[in-house]
């Protein structure tokens, strides 16, 4: 186990620096000179002074020796600073915002996790009834509808025409920080992050509750005269959760993808944001910064779902 | 017998032909029994037809009509029009003509790329391979989302970035399904037999393995069509994919990030999202059709 563990660590960290070396060619193809971020449009520079400047910041070296320069300060911490003009360091404003984008996706992963099992299982064992085909008709909008709509349609709902919930943002500005006031706050869009997902999670664990269901060791529990809510609860979930927790795993790395939406529309200052709002501007280092730190995190959740796999399915052969 | 036909060696007995239909007919059967997949398709062909030939017959997408700005849904604008006075339906019209366009366009695109280099891994050495689905891990590691804005960030805005960007995306998930499917054709007789008789790459991928990928080609096909105009609307909706005043189902949607838009001209951006989940809906039920109509399981019911 500690051997696969530590195999599966070293491949993700050749991937992110594969990832590393990926963003810094694609954003050194970008149109327009990095060195232009550092100049005063108001003020005029001879080509000598520019030179210098070039020099200064390393741009006159070969392209593999600026990356090596940009991994050596990213490995201690440096990535750079904004080109906005509060120029403040990447590192300090990607700090800033995980918070607000770990609090958002987990507890928008909770609540769909806890629906999207209870909705799946009940799916499965009243195949065929109203229920089943209500949640199958909820689920199929779900995965269909972007996050963009349902959080735009989420806002109109319940902020603007019903008033259960504030439009934005993450704390009410210039009121002292209160625990109801996050949580209002948070509600709207964790719910709505929780849609699409939980959709996923109840037709995953349908189709395999349906599937599980069909196996010999279930006809067995019966033969035997187990109760059929103990076959469910004991015999069936347990061994239909294992594919779902393969999905839960790498949807909760994915899932950045529809958060950056749910953050922009409801101006929750998270990575999504943040990425979102530098692209807009064109802010490189902070795009760079931002998209590392999200790979990192989707590597990061594929290694743990590969773990917790070989955990939980002894059938898993560990080599 | 030096020159061997391979076509003639392999035909099945000629008794035989007349009892069974071909593995693809009876696909094609079970796909047309399926209610579902039938209501997406013709659903699906309705709003295709509409956005295809309705510009044709209704109003201008950019004609500004000064005497109607904002005005709600009623005679004369049946969807209502937007902040300088054009027409809504028009613009959902041709705003679903370019967001289908970018959608078909790519989605030929990245299955095409996506077919390829997942038959060069198979065909074209160990090497080959090897590199092909490190960059295939590589891509699939990021959500789609964030590398399309870091693409998008390079290109700028526009129809065909757009469409460079979803294409350049999309194919890593092909690519492996298709490489799995020839890993395995690789070692079967026929294609032993074929390779024997000297037959090049070329040959064996689009004689051998196209036809025996086609049920994959088409479900992603099909399924990707849904996705593209997701990544495209999403792209838009941030303003980032098609810019105005080109009409596209995200670009409307952008007018609604303006809080008096969404408040108060709820019309000017909800006909918009609605068209896309109706499509994406369609399409998803034709595609999930398709798949449980190629599989070959459906055979032994």
């Amino acid at each position: 186990m500690l051997r696969y563990t530590l195999k599966r660590l070293a491949a993700g960290a050749a991937m992110l620096i594969a990832l590393s070396m990926l963003v810094f060619i694609l954003l050194r193809l970008a149109p327009g000179d990095p060195v232009d971020a550092y100049i005063d449009p108001m003020v005029k520079m001879s080509a000598a002074d520019m030179a210098r400047l070039r020099a200064e910041l390393g741009l006159d070296k070969p392209l593999p020796v600026q990356y090596l320069i940009w991994l050596r300060d990213v490995l201690h911490g440096d990535f750079g600073r904004s080109l906005q003009r509060t120029g403040e360091p990447v590192l300090a404003l990607i700090g800033s915002r995980i918070g607000p984008t770990l609090l958002l996706m987990l507890s928008g992963f909770g609540i769909a996790i806890i629906f999207g099992l209870i909705a799946g299982v009940v799916s499965a064992v009243k195949r065929g009834s109203v229920r089943d085909g209500t949640l199958l008709a909820v689920a199929a909008v779900g995965v269909s509808s972007p996050a963009f709509l349902t959080a735009l349609i989420g806002l109109y709902l319940f902020s603007v025409v019903l008033h259960w919930a504030p439009s934005g943002g993450m704390l009410t500005p210039a009121m002292p920080f209160s625990l109801h006031d996050l949580l209002s706050h948070l509600i709207l869009p964790a719910l709505i992050l929780a849609f699409y997902q939980s959709a996923l999670v109840t037709r995953y664990m349908r189709s395999s509750m349906l599937e599980v269901l069909t196996q010999d060791y279930i006809r067995t529990a019966r033969a035997k005269g187990v109760r059929e809510n103990r076959i469910v609860s004991h015999h069936a979930v347990r061994n239909a959760l294992l594919p779902v927790v393969t999905l839960i795993g790498s949807t909760l790395g994915l899932a950045v993808g529809g958060a950056i939406f749910i953050e922009s529309v409801f101006n929750w200052p998270g990575m999504g944001l943040l990425l979102v709002n530098a692209v807009e501007l064109r802010d490189y280092p902070v795009i760079m910064g931002s998209t590392l730190v999200i790979g990192a995190w989707v590597i990061v959740m594929n290694i743990a779902t590969d773990l917790v796999y070989a955990v939980i399915d002894p059938r898993v052969k560990v080599s | 017998m030096t020159d061997l036909n391979v076509e003639t060696a392999i035909a099945p007995a000629p008794r035989r032909k007349v009892a069974r239909r071909g593995p693809i007919v009876r696909a094609l059967g079970r796909f047309g029994a399926n209610r579902y997949a039938m209501t997406g398709l013709a659903v699906f062909g309705l709003t295709l037809a509409a956005v295809v030939l309705m510009p044709f017959v209704w109003k201008d997408p950019n004609g500004i009509d000064l005497l109607a700005i904002n005005k709600p849904p009623g005679a004369g604008h049946p969807l209502g029009t937007d902040g300088i006075g054009r027409d809504v339906l028009a613009r959902l019209l041709a705003g679903g003509r370019v967001s289908l366009l970018v959608a078909g366009v790519s989605t030929l695109l990245s299955t095409a790329l996506g077919f390829f280099i997942g038959a060069l891994a198979p065909f074209g050495g160990r090497f080959a391979d090897a590199a092909i689905m490190r960059v295939v891990d590589l891509a699939m590691t990021l959500p789609p989302v964030i590398l399309l804005l870091v693409l998008a960030s390079i290109t700028g805005p526009g129809i065909v970035p757009t469409i460079a960007v979803i294409s350049l995306l999309s194919w890593p998930l092909l690519s492996r399904m298709v490489r799995s499917r020839l890993l395995e054709l690789r070692e079967r007789d026929f294609i032993i037999f074929a390779r024997g008789a000297g037959a090049g790459p070329w040959h064996l991928v689009m004689r051998h393995g196209l036809p025996n990928t086609i049920d994959i080609l088409v479900v992603y096909a099909t399924l990707q069509v849904a996705n593209a105009i997701l990544l495209e609307a999403g792209l838009s909706f941030l303003g980032l994919g098609v810019p105005p005043p080109a009409a596209s189902w995200g670009n409307m949607l952008n007018a609604a990030r303006s809080t008096v838009v969404l408040q108060s001209y709820p019309w000017q951006w909800m006909f918009a999202g609605g068209a896309i989940v109706l499509t994406v809906v369609c399409i998803n039920l034709i595609g999930d059709g398709l798949r449980d109509a190629f599989d070959p399981r459906a055979d032994l019911e």
